[in-house]
This record gives C-alpha cells, structure tokens and sequence, in this order.
C-alpha cells in the first residue's frame, strides 16, 4: 500500500464529502421541489455552470479511457480532442434554443421539451428512456474509473468502492445538483494542478516530448494489432467520424441537458461554449499521458491502468494520491448528476407522465430521489456483480443510442416540419440498426463497414444508424404528411426558443 | 421584439457560419494526418489539433460577440 498516496486521498475525500453536505445551504431554495433538488432552481452564473458542465461532461472514465485508448492503440484515441473541438460550436447554436424554451415552459429534461413540441407521448417516452439506458451504465463506468486508481494505490477489495458510493447517494440525495457543482469547483481545481504538473515534470524526467513520441511509436508499432503516432488513411473516416458522432450526441446525454438547464440565463449557455474548450486543451494534453506511459515503460495488459501506473512511478507518492484524488473525485461529480438527470426523466416522463398525473413538485422531487438511489445501487450492482466488459458495451451502445434522440430534439429545436410518427419509426429503426451493429461487431468497436455496392465504408455505427434515422424520418414525414395524418398541437412559439429569460433572485 | 429590432437579429445571425470553420479545419483528418513538421518535439498531429482547441474557442467567442443583442 502506498501511505503517503492513502492518506493524501482520503483527506480530500473527506473534505468534499462535508462540501457534498453543506452545499444543500449553497444558494438555498426549496429541495422538496424537483425545480431546485434537479436543476439548481436554474440560478447557476456562467462561473458555476463552466464547473458544472466541466465536471460533468470530461468524467474520470475519459480520464482513464482516453490515455488508455492511447496507450494501447496509439492515435485514434485522439479523436477525443476534434470530438471537443467541434462540440461547443455546435451546442452554441442548439443548446442556448434548448435553454429557453425550457425556462418558458418550465421543462426539466429534453423529453419534456419533445412532448410539449409534438404533444407525442409515446415520442417522448421514448426519449426518456433512451437517455435513461445510455445514463446507467456511464454511471457504472465512474466506478469503474474510481475502482483504477483504488487498486493501484492498494486498496483492493469492493468496500471502499462501496463506501464511496453510500457517500455519493447520500450528499445527492440531501443536497441535489448543488452537491456536485460544489465539487466540481475541487474536482477540476485538483485535475488542472494534475495535469499541469504532469505535462511539465514527466516529460522531463523522460527526456522531452519528441523523445516521448519516438519511445511510444516504436512500442505501438510492437502491438497486436500494430499501433501508430499518426493515424494511416484507412482510419481517417473511423476517427472524423467518431469525432462528429459523439459531438452531436454529447449535449443530448441528459447530464449535460441538466448541466445546461441549471444555468441561470441564455448567456451563460453561450459564454460557457466559448469558455468550455479550456478543458478540451487539458484532455489533449491528458491522452497523451498514455505515450508518456509507454515512454515510461509501463507494462500491462490491462490498459486501463497505465496512468495510475504512470502516477505511482514517476510521482511522489503524496503527489500520485492528489492525483488519484482528482481522478475520483471526477468519478463522483458527473455519477451524481448522471444519476440526477436519470431521476429527473424517470420522475417526470415515466412515473408523472404515466402513473400518477397530478404529482405535485414535492410529490415529484420526493419521487426522484428515491430514484436516485436505486440509480446508483443499480451502477454499484453493475460493477461489483457483472464484468466491467459489459459496462464498457453498454456505454459504447449508450452512444449509438443517444445519437437517436437527435432528430427529435435538435431538429425539433428549430422546426416543427417532422411528424412524430415518422420521428418514433426513424429512432426505433436507429436503435435496433445500430444496437446490431455493435453486436455484429461483438462490441470490440464501434466503428462498423458498410458495404453500399463496390465501397466498404467504415465509419462510426452511431453516425451510420443516425443517418438511417434521419432520412426514415424525411421520408415517413412526407408521406405522412400526403396521406393527411394529423401531427399534434404545438405548445410552443418560435419566439420561445430567442427569450432571454432570467431567474429571480429570491 | 419591436420592428427595429427585427433586421439588427436577422443580420446577425450570419455570423453563425462562422461556426463552421472548426469542422472544416479538424473533421478533415488528410490535412493533418502527418508526423512532420514536428514542434516543439510534437509531430504535426497533435501540434495542429491542440492549435485548433485555440482557433476554434476563440471563433465560438467571437460569434458571441458579434450575435449579442
């Protein structure tokens, strides 16, 4: 066991548990009311949300993930960074539409938003339920990034996984979204010092960078299959796809709707999108750790260690327990607003929706934290009784499926044109193609050949089922639309999706 | 929303194609698949992508900038 490493971990880990509690005072409002214990009561400035939305969306799975793809497939793990390239552009356009319509009409998740547009329960149930089975086992995989950084420190076993998850449930469920955009503040503070140090003494130690691509492409080129610094030809379509696919389902995921629905007005959506790219630069810098890894000489085959490993060689030993520190906590803030946002589509979109109509707010946050719970015992089941491999799948389906949802929500953010109808066909065709995408391809890749003809194109499944989706829904739409089938009543305005709206300070 | 505000939002509304210069600059992955010229020690490829993680904030800033009402 590493002392210095134990020690300095878990004296942060108390420090943000007692922030995790007291961060039910932070901006206080009414927590029996799902407006505040789900989305903030909508009050969090630019400053907050850019933490918020950090925290939430570069999880301690990416943080393990990503270096790890690096470590064992050289440079189509870099498809991260274009991937949050172009993200915040395009969340400039659609998520500020998102934010006010939301905020008119008071919608909590974008399912809510998808019934009040196309007044289409079954559309909407299928909304919620997509980003209910993409949430749970991105959850699941926090714990599996925290489980990493456990093990190398020494602490085997499943109990302080578990420790740390009745602690997570807890402060969730007294404190709301507050509990972890308070944490998030630590959480990121702890991965930029990490980071920065990283970038600036490992090289160091290991003879600078060009030295560090040269060690890592000639032991990528000894792997099976062969690895490279520079992706060849035959990967450019896998890795732009990969980066335009997961950009456009990213903001859909439904912590990040929550992230984004909790900023206090339009503009701290939009400042946030210009701001956000920080941390694109820091997950840039942060794969290649996973070359350092492989200048380093680190030896496993399972790659998910190679940071910690990295962290316990070339750190000192308290240094490497910030780090692991970091890493966890960056477990905790997106599982608890992943397991927010879940709770907030079950409540409103399944239970409300379907059993109990009249649910009042208190009826309603009482109902989500209930949920919550089970979210997390679920994800804690998910890692302690199934292999990690079918987390892992599952994720990698989350994606596909999560790329579904975006005709629905993002075209309907900007025209009404699309019959709900041919919007359910088009998704329900999308999942089941892309689901069997990835099983054909036994979940080892989420990159899929497509033969049209004499080409074999392969690109990102999500992307493929996605495109499958949209032009089923183009087509079923205008048939529809000839036969005369009436589309539900609209309950909102164009001008609903410009308003600036502010929350008042109560 | 009165009249006189109507034309000021349409023309800004142009500014959003800017939006897509990121997509052109790093979706492409031919302009920049290449191990040379290497800065600083990092081969072109990843020198040219972190440099878009720059180009492209500083774009998404300056259509807030110029799409503010």
């Amino acid at each position: 066991m590493h002392a210095a490493a134990v020690i300095v971990f878990v004296l942060l880990f108390i420090f943000i548990t007692v922030l995790g509690f007291v961060a039910s005072r932070w901006r206080k409002g009414n927590l029996s009311h799902l407006d505040e214990w789900g989305l903030g009561g909508r009050r969090f400035g630019t400053f907050v949300t850019w933490f918020l939305l950090g925290g939430d969306l570069y999880t301690a799975y990416t943080f393990i993930a990503v270096p790890a793809l690096m470590y064992g497939s050289g440079a189509l793990g870099f498809y991260a960074v274009p991937y949050t390239i172009v993200v915040y552009p395009l969340a400039f356009l659609f998520m500020p539409r998102l934010w006010s319509v939301a905020k008119k009409h008071g919608y909590v998740t974008a399912s809510d938003f998808v019934q009040g547009r196309y007044q289409s329960r079954l559309l909407a149930l299928a909304i919620a339920v997509t980003g209910i089975l993409a949430t749970l086992p991105y959850i699941a995989l926090q714990l599996v990034g925290m489980k990493a950084v456990l093990a190398a420190m020494g602490l085997a076993g499943d109990w302080p996984l578990i420790i740390a998850f009745i602690i997570l449930a807890l402060y969730t469920y007294t404190s709301g979204l507050r509990a972890p955009a308070m944490i998030a503040f630590v959480k990121d503070i702890l991965i930029y010092v990490v980071i920065l140090v990283a970038a600036i003494v490992i090289p160091m130690k290991l003879g600078g960078f060009s030295h560090i691509f040269h060690a890592a492409a000639a032991a990528l080129a000894t792997h099976k299959p062969k690895g490279a610094v520079v992706i060849s030809p035959k990967l450019f379509l896998p890795y732009a796809t990969l980066a335009f696919g997961s950009a456009v389902a990213l903001f859909l995921y439904p912590h990040a709707v929550t992230g984004t629905l909790s900023a206090s007005s339009r503009v701290a959506v939009k400042r946030n999108m210009a701001f956000l790219p920080i941390y694109s630069f820091m997950l840039g810098v942060l794969a290649l750790l996973g070359y350092m890894a492989l200048a380093a000489g680190i030896h496993t085959k399972v790659t998910s260690n190679a940071v910690p490993l990295l962290f316990l060689k070339e750190f000192p030993s308290w240094f490497a327990g910030v780090g692991f520190a970091a890493i966890a906590i960056g477990a905790l803030v997106p599982a608890a607003i992943m397991s927010i946002a879940a709770s907030n589509l079950f409540t409103r979109n399944i239970y409300k929706e379907f059993f109990v109509r009249q649910a009042t707010p208190e009826h309603e946050a009482r109902v989500a934290k209930i949920f919550s719970l089970l979210v997390k015992l679920g994800a804690l089941y998910f890692v302690i009784g199934i292999p990690t491999q079918y987390a892992i799948n599952l994720q990698l389906l989350g994606g596909i499926w999560i790329l579904q949802t975006v005709p629905a929500i993002v075209l309907g953010l900007y025209t009404r044109w699309f019959n709900r109808y041919a919007l359910f066909i088009g998704w329900a065709v999308g999942m089941i193609y892309g689901t069997g995408m990835a099983v054909e391809n036994q979940f080892k890749s989420s990159i899929y050949t497509v033969h049209l003809g004499h080409l074999a194109i392969a690109s990102y499944a999500g992307l493929t089922a996605g495109i499958v989706n949209l032009i089923l829904s183009v087509v079923l739409t205008l048939i529809l639309k000839a036969v005369g089938v009436k589309s539900g009543t609209d309950m909102t305005d164009p001008t609903d999706y410009e308003l600036e709206l502010t929350t008042l300070q109560n | 929303m009165n009249a006189q505000q109507e034309p000021k939002r349409k023309r800004g509304r142009v500014w959003l194609w800017l939006l897509l210069i990121p997509f052109i600059g790093t979706l492409y992955p031919p302009f920049y698949a290449s191990y040379h010229p290497v800065w600083f020690g990092v081969p072109f490829f990843y020198a040219y992508q972190f440099l878009w993680v720059i180009i492209s904030a500083l774009i998404t800033g300056v259509v807030y900038f110029l799409t503010k009402d």
